[in-house]
């Protein structure tokens, strides 16, 4: 099996343990797994990304243009600025809800995640829009966003993993307080 | 041995574990940061690790350690490389004893730096042998050849890791614990004409690396490092090759997988460089193309090859325009860089006309401290002729609207020495220099002598937030804690400035705005060199559950709180100030200028 998987969002909204617990579980099952993402100054409110390649024979971590199999998105924009990475039958998962930068907030010019969904769904046949605000307050907390994009994603069938896989790399790189809460964000459905 | 999903940089860490490396020290800086952390973490007792004040006391530390025959690691990225480049240069003359490697991870891009210089360039400056690794893999490896190879030909060694092999994750099959090798320190001995520097013994000991860098030119060419790919499945024609070394040899392995196969030669030790290898390489190509980041190295060290044996082929590369001469290779730059190179014609990108997108500029974090330093010197000092001379850190961020709080940033240290001068040419202007916690102890301390003694006229402001944000939270000597989990004495920053002879040193919560702009009023109207010390602990350490909210019916919708500071928490929806209680650390900055009231809740400072 190979796999190229990228997800993408605003510093500061889970992408990175997100794709660690991608890269554990796809370990567990030894599959090797490269990967690299964005840290840095960026972290502070910027775009950021992490590129994961799952199978053999792979000598770079990056993935080109149009090679990505499944993109999971945390923000609308940034899923429009990743777009070119995505294969033409490639899957996206994308949240609803967008993060505004300051600067529109000081303008007054933000942009509009309607007109970013649109031109998704215009583009990407096997999209998948998560509804953010009405997720994260069924599952009741602010935080697993990350977590409800992972369970999308595995419904989608795209990440090639199962359910289990997943909740054992929960297990090994969340502490057990927050088990519970992260089972239930990865098995929620709209 | 068992795989473990490393970083390039817990990779390198744990070669140089697996390798009984006995000291570690450095500076952090992305990318190389998380080196020494994972050996603090993963260390066992014996190995010492510290976060040194700056780069050139972590060398200094490195090469002590070296002399006492024990192996020693220091890390820093390329920007530190120049700091502790003074105590490098010389310890090349006057060589190791315990296996010595320098860390110096590279930034293309630049991602995080203020420049993209090449730390290949510096080895051959230096005349220090450098490792290159193209994975974090390969590092793992290298790191503990490096230990070898610095004992074996007595001189201290680079481990060159770019961003991309830094910060890349990977799969990785790594010793035990209880295989790693054991490396006892013989202790120092007495000998003045080994370890004290004067002319003769440079004089002596440079013809001694001359002629061992010569030797290690032919030892390189032999090393599976280096190494040739040859070409395969291509028309017998094709007389081309490419020539590649770090994370861009990866971007070529990938490429040759689409495009077909030319020959391509992996440099890993770019200083000494393969010289025969290259000649083997060469020999029989028209046309070489060099994939690299920075400088063109690989490029001019083909060149020369080509001119000292008479060689035909023509080497591309950033020098001829077939290279970009800047910033970051990527899979798609290469591909598309070697497909021209064979005259493959890929097909063109579809032109697409997507929304306009967002610009993300970092901040900084909503309820940063920082962020109301530079808002209270901004309103103390509204209306004056002023100067604010940045520094490197989390408070570059300063610059960014609505807060303009930057008019210059060069390097750690150096706004207390532009100040300096700015002032003295117009002494009308009242000028500023800001500095971290972290950078006052790193290099700040001789710009302060330097100010008190020549006389000089500006205002110190250090932003002291107890934490070397940027990079992610290390002890420094003002936190009161060390890497070997020691609780300590703290050194006092106002202690220091006294005893300097700064004449008005005065402390202030920066979260309290009436105190700190009438703080900042009083201390920059004194003479000479003043001080004022911003304490407030860096929110992304000490998280608070306090949150403002603003009250709907009370807000007027001025925007005052928006346009003033430029928090992310605070956007403006339906005519109102809302709040994003995700972010909010609740300072209570915003609550402080509205003029309505508007704003409750938060932790109080006033
Ligand atoms: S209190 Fe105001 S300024 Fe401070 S973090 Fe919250 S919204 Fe931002
Ligand atoms: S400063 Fe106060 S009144 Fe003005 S927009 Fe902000 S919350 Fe509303």
């Amino acid at each position: 099996m190979r796999k190229n998987i990228i997800l993408c969002g605003v510093g500061g909204q889970g992408t990175v343990l997100a794709s660690r617990l991608i890269s554990s579980a796809a370990m567990a099952r030894r599959i090797p797994v490269l990967s690299a993402e964005t840290i840095g100054m960026a972290q502070r409110g910027g775009s950021v990304f992490s590129h994961l390649r799952m199978g053999e024979g792979l000598y770079s971590p990056m993935i080109a243009r149009h090679e990505a199999d499944l993109m999971i998105a945390f923000e609308p924009g940034e899923a429009v600025r990743l777009l070119p990475f995505l294969k033409q039958d490639g899957r996206m998962i994308v949240s609803s809800r967008a993060v505004m930068p300051v600067t529109a907030a000081l303008s007054g010019t933000g942009y509009r995640p309607e007109e970013m969904l649109a031109y998704l769904s215009s583009r990407v046949a096997g999209l998948t829009v998560v509804d953010a605000e009405k997720a994260l307050q069924e599952v009741g907390s602010p935080k697993v966003l990350n977590l409800i994009l992972l369970g999308a994603a595995l419904r989608s069938g795209a990440l090639g993993l199962d359910p289990e896989d997943l909740k054992q790399a929960v297990r090994r790189l969340i502490p057990e307080k927050f088990h519970e809460l992260n089972f239930r964000a990865l098995d929620y459905k709209a | 041995m068992h795989d473990e999903f490393l970083m390039g940089n817990e990779a390198i860490a744990l070669g140089a574990l697996a390798a009984g490396v006995n000291v570690v020290c450095g500076y952090p800086g992305t990318p190389s940061t998380e080196v020494l952390e994972t050996v603090a973490k993963r260390r066992d007792g014996s190995v010492y690790v510290e976060w040194s004040v700056n780069e050139k006391v972590a060398m200094e530390l490195a090469g002590g350690a070296s002399y006492a025959g024990a192996r020693a690691l220091v890390t820093m990225k390329q920007m530190g490389l120049n700091v502790a480049s003074d105590p490098l240069m010389c310890l090349e003359y006057i060589g190791v004893k315990g296996g010595l490697v320098v860390l110096v991870a590279d930034d293309p891009g630049p991602i995080s730096s203020q420049t993209e210089q090449d730390t290949r360039s510096f080895a051959a400056f230096s005349k220090v042998p450098l490792f290159d690794p193209s994975s974090a893999e390969e590092a793992y490896r290298m790191v503990q050849e490096a230990f070898d190879f610095s004992e074996k030909y007595r001189t201290p060694v680079f481990l060159r890791p770019t961003t991309r092999v830094s910060h890349g994750y990977a799969s990785i099959r790594i010793r035990d614990p209880e295989e790693y090798t054991v490396h006892k320190p013989e202790g120092f001995e007495k000998d003045s004409s080994r370890w004290v520097i004067f002319p003769r013994l440079s004089f002596a000991n440079h013809r001694r690396i001359e002629e061992r860098n010569a030797l290690l030119h032919d030892v390189f060419s032999d090393s599976p490092l280096n190494r040739i790919e040859q070409e395969t499945g291509l028309p017998k024609d094709i007389r081309k090759g490419i020539a590649a070394g770090g994370f861009s040899y990866t971007y070529v392995m990938e490429a040759r997988a689409s495009l077909g196969a030319l020959r391509t030669l992996k440099v890993s030790t770019p200083f000494p460089f393969p010289e025969k290898l290259a000649v083997t390489f060469l020999s029989g190509l028209d046309e070489v193309l060099c994939v690299e980041e920075l400088d063109p190295y690989i490029e001019k060290e083909l060149i020369y090859i080509c001119g000292k044996y008479g060689l035909k082929t023509r080497i591309l590369g950033k020098m001829t325009g077939h290279m970009p001469l800047s910033g970051e290779n990527s899979r798609d730059s290469v591909q598309a860089a070697v497909a021209a190179f064979m005259n493959i014609h890929l097909p063109a990108e579809p032109a697409e006309e997507p929304p306009p997108l967002p610009v993300r500029p970092p901040v900084l974090c909503a309820g940063c401290p920082h962020r109301a330093s530079f808002y209270a010197v901004k309103q103390a000092m509204k209306g004056q002729k002023t100067a604010f001379c940045g520094d490197i850190g989390c408070y570059t961020l300063g610059n960014a609207m609505p807060l303009d709080m930057v008019d210059t940033c060069l390097c750690m240290g150096a706004g207390l020495g532009i100040a300096q001068s700015l002032n003295r040419l117009e002494k009308d202007r009242s000028c500023f220099a800001f500095v971290g916690d972290s950078t006052f102890f790193a290099s700040a301390l001789p710009g302060v002598v330097n100010a008190v003694y020549n006389q000089a006229e500006f205002t110190l402001v250090v932003l002291d937030n107890s934490t070397t944000a940027m990079t992610g939270h290390q002890p420094h000597p003002g936190t009161g804690h060390t890497m070997m989990g020691e609780v300590v004495e703290k050194i006092s920053i106002e202690s220091i400035l006294r005893g300097i002879g700064v004449s008005a040193v005065e402390t202030v919560d920066p979260l309290d705005h009436a105190l700190a702009v009438e703080t900042v009023r009083k201390t920059a109207a004194l003479p000479g060199v003043k001080a004022i010390i911003f304490r407030s602990p860096c929110v992304a350490l000490f998280r608070s559950s306090a949150q403002v909210t603003i009250d709907p019916a009370a807000c007027i919708g001025c925007k005052k709180c928006i346009r003033e500071i430029g928090c992310p928490a605070l956007s403006f929806r339906d005519g109102k100030a809302v709040v994003d209680a995700g972010q909010c650390n609740g300072c209570t900055l915003c609550k402080q200028l509205c003029p309505v009231k508007a704003i409750t809740g938060g932790e109080s400072h006033a």
